[in-house]
């Protein structure tokens, strides 16, 4: 049916368990194999945590849904070993256009800054990243990822749930210790333990098309408002591999959305925004209404929501997928450590905190960017236009300020966390705790490496220079030593300068690469402390 | 710094007459306009948030 693409079909096996009808008791059950859900697998996997993966259907994602995948998510995806197949099958981009009317009112750059392994953003059809996942999945042995398997009941118990789950051979009965639903915006898990999820619903529809053509637009985000070609509304278009392109069409709330998904009417949109006759094919268009809407509470009882099941937010800034990759990012390790009596229950809880903070963060900027491109009344689009023409004059660099198209995903900062121990020392620059890790080339065994390669899954201790110890322990936790100078080399001084380091400065580092404390000198009872609080214990 | 609500413009009749007749030759569509972008010009040259928020409120908005 896709002219570029053909769809897997994952087959159903039926497993043992329901052949014999015997009830097992899991460590793990993710609910859903969207993107969420297979991150969540690929950490668990990672971190040797054995999980089931439930999934209603057989195959990817169908349709036009997610494109952009920013850095920090590319990131994450490289500790799980996936993310240089889709850097590499991807458009990588960093520059954006905002036009209005026929002109251009102003240009972005992503990422000035130089020495990062993964680009500011790419564009991959959210098909081949399930693709990709469910490959390195599949023939893992802590995973069991199985198809045409639905979940239509959840009991909950003090120290585990009960689900009821359904296949093309009836139902059956399996316990979990822990479940992540990641069973998307409609999620019907939400509804059986009775969570809460609310916001706003956006008056206003939006015609997604992707098509097929070779043009010569070069790989940027390019964002009109009121362009001559689509009158009073927004367009945005983006490129993605195959020579597939995504174009957004406001439709404004009186579309019909059924008629607004005919070809016939598709085609004259695209043509007339091309402005020349040059061949095109419609692979695929949607008609959508968008929502900002969160969950209560990241947590009932013995089920964790990840993912849109969790959060749902409009596309403008593309934090969908991010934001889910980086809920379960936050949350396998924890839920490792409290899973092998590590750290105290306590520390999951530190997910909700950490995680509705990032949600919250992230519905902010998709609402303001919908209320922008969307204005609620005749004065608020008085003002947006306003807004826009004086972004044209080159010296009201303020107005361009205010233009907003959508504020491309970044990872929100855990600056108020409970697992943070906050400065004692003076520090300049970014690498607050509670901030996720900067990047910078560093030499390994005489090698070009990354950083981030270097830590991740577990607890880390970056030393600048050398530290009285090879590692620091709590309990059963462990931060190891890793000695720049030693271990890694900083050739071009980039990793010091991103850490405002000195010799003898030293970081404490989580197993999801973000900053729970840093000093300027060793002392191990502070770090044994920090360690401690890191883990809530 | 609080907003100020005492006179700080010299001659102000000028100033009044200055701006009346800089929406003269305008419809009230345009004049809407050019009183929206007049608002963000101004409050960008105040810059400080709470003494836009304390103009907001004079003017009569939610707070
Ligand atoms: C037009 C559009 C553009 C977007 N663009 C971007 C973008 O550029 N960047 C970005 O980051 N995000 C984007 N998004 C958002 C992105 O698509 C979602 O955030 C993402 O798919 C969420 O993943 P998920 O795994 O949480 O949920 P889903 O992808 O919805 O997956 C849920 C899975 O759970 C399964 N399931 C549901 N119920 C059950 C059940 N009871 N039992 C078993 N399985 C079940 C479903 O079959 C499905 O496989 C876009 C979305 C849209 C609509």
């Amino acid at each position: 049916m896709f002219k570029t693409y053909s769809f897997p079909k994952f087959p159903y096996v039926p497993s043992p368990e329901q052949k014999s009808g015997e009830v097992r008791r899991h460590r793990l059950v993710i609910i859903g194999a969207g993107p969420i859900g297979l991150a969540a697998a690929l950490d668990a996997a990672a971190h040797g945590l054995p999980c089931v993966v439930l999934d209603d259907n057989d195959t990817v994602s169908v349709g036009s849904r997610a494109v952009c995948y920013a850095k920090r998510t590319l990131e994450v995806f490289d500790r799980l070993h996936v993310g240089a197949r889709m850097v590499e099958k991807g458009v990588s981009w960093q520059h954006g256009k905002v036009f209005f009317k026929d002109r251009r009112s102003y240009e972005f750059d992503l990422l000035p800054e130089d020495g990062n392994k993964m680009p500011a953003m790419i564009n991959l059809q959210q098909y081949y990243l399930e693709e990709y996942m469910v490959d390195a999945l599949k023939d893992h042995p802590d995973v069991d990822l199985r198809w045409k398997h639905k979940v239509t009941a959840i009991a909950q118990h003090s120290d585990h749930a009960v689900l009821t789950v359904e296949t093309p051979d009836g139902a059956f009965t399996m316990e979990a210790d822990w479940v992540i639903a990641c069973d998307g915006a409609n999620s019907s898990i939400r509804a059986m333990v009775g969570a809460q999820f609310t916001g706003q619903f956006f008056q206003d529809r939006f015609l997604i098309a992707d098509v097929i053509m070779k043009a010569a637009y070069p790989t940027e985000r390019w964002f009109w408002f009121d362009p001559p070609f689509h009158p009073n509304q927004s367009v945005l278009l983006h490129r993605q591999p195959d020579d597939v392109w995504r174009i957004d069409f406001q439709l404004g709330w009186d579309a019909d959305a059924d008629e607004e998904k005919k070809p016939e009417k598709i085609i004259p949109r695209v043509r007339a925004m091309l402005g020349d006759d040059r061949p095109f094919e419609l692979e695929w268009a949607s008609v959508y209404q968008f929502a900002c809407r969160r969950i209560d509470n990241f947590r009932y009882g013995r089920v964790l929501f990840a993912g849109d099941a969790a959060h749902q937010v409009s596309p403008f800034g593309a934090r969908g997928a991010n934001t889910g990759v980086q809920d379960t990012d936050n949350l396998i390790w924890k839920l490792k450590l409290v899973l092998d009596g590590d750290a105290p229950p306590a520390l999951i809880a530190s997910y909700h905190e950490e995680r509705a903070f990032a949600a919250d963060d992230n519905l902010l900027n998709s609402s303001r960017a919908t209320d922008f491109i969307t204005p609620k009344s005749a004065a608020s689009r008085m003002f947006r236009d306003a807004v826009l023409q004086l972004a044209e004059d080159q010296d009201a660099s303020f107005a361009r300020a205010l233009v907003n198209s959508g504020r491309l995903s970044t990872p929100t900062p855990y600056l108020a966390s409970s697992l943070n121990t906050p400065d004692a020392d003076m520090f300049a620059g970014a690498m607050k705790p509670g901030t996720n890790c900067a990047d910078a080339p560093v030499t390994v065994d005489g090698r070009a490496d990354w950083f981030l390669n270097q830590i991740g899954g577990r607890f880390t201790l970056l030393s600048f220079g050398p530290a009285p110890v090879e590692s620091v322990s709590f309990g059963r936790v462990t931060a190891k030593v890793l000695q720049v100078g030693r271990d890694i080399v900083d050739a071009t001084n980039l990793l010091a300068a991103r850490y405002d380091a000195a010799p003898g400065t030293i970081y404490l580092i989580r197993p999801d690469q973000y900053v729970a404390a840093r000093w300027r000198a060793f002392n191990e009872t502070k770090i044994v402390q920090a360690l401690a609080r890191a883990l809530s214990a | 710094m609080d907003l100020k609500l005492t006179l700080n413009i010299a001659d102000p009749d000028d100033f009044y007459r200055e701006l009346i007749d800089s929406q003269r030759h305008m419809d009230s569509a345009q004049a809407a306009m050019m009183n929206c972008k007049l608002v963000l010009i101004l409050a960008n040259h105040v810059g400080d948030r709470a003494v836009i928020r304390e103009a907001l409120k004079r003017a009569g908005g939610a707070a």
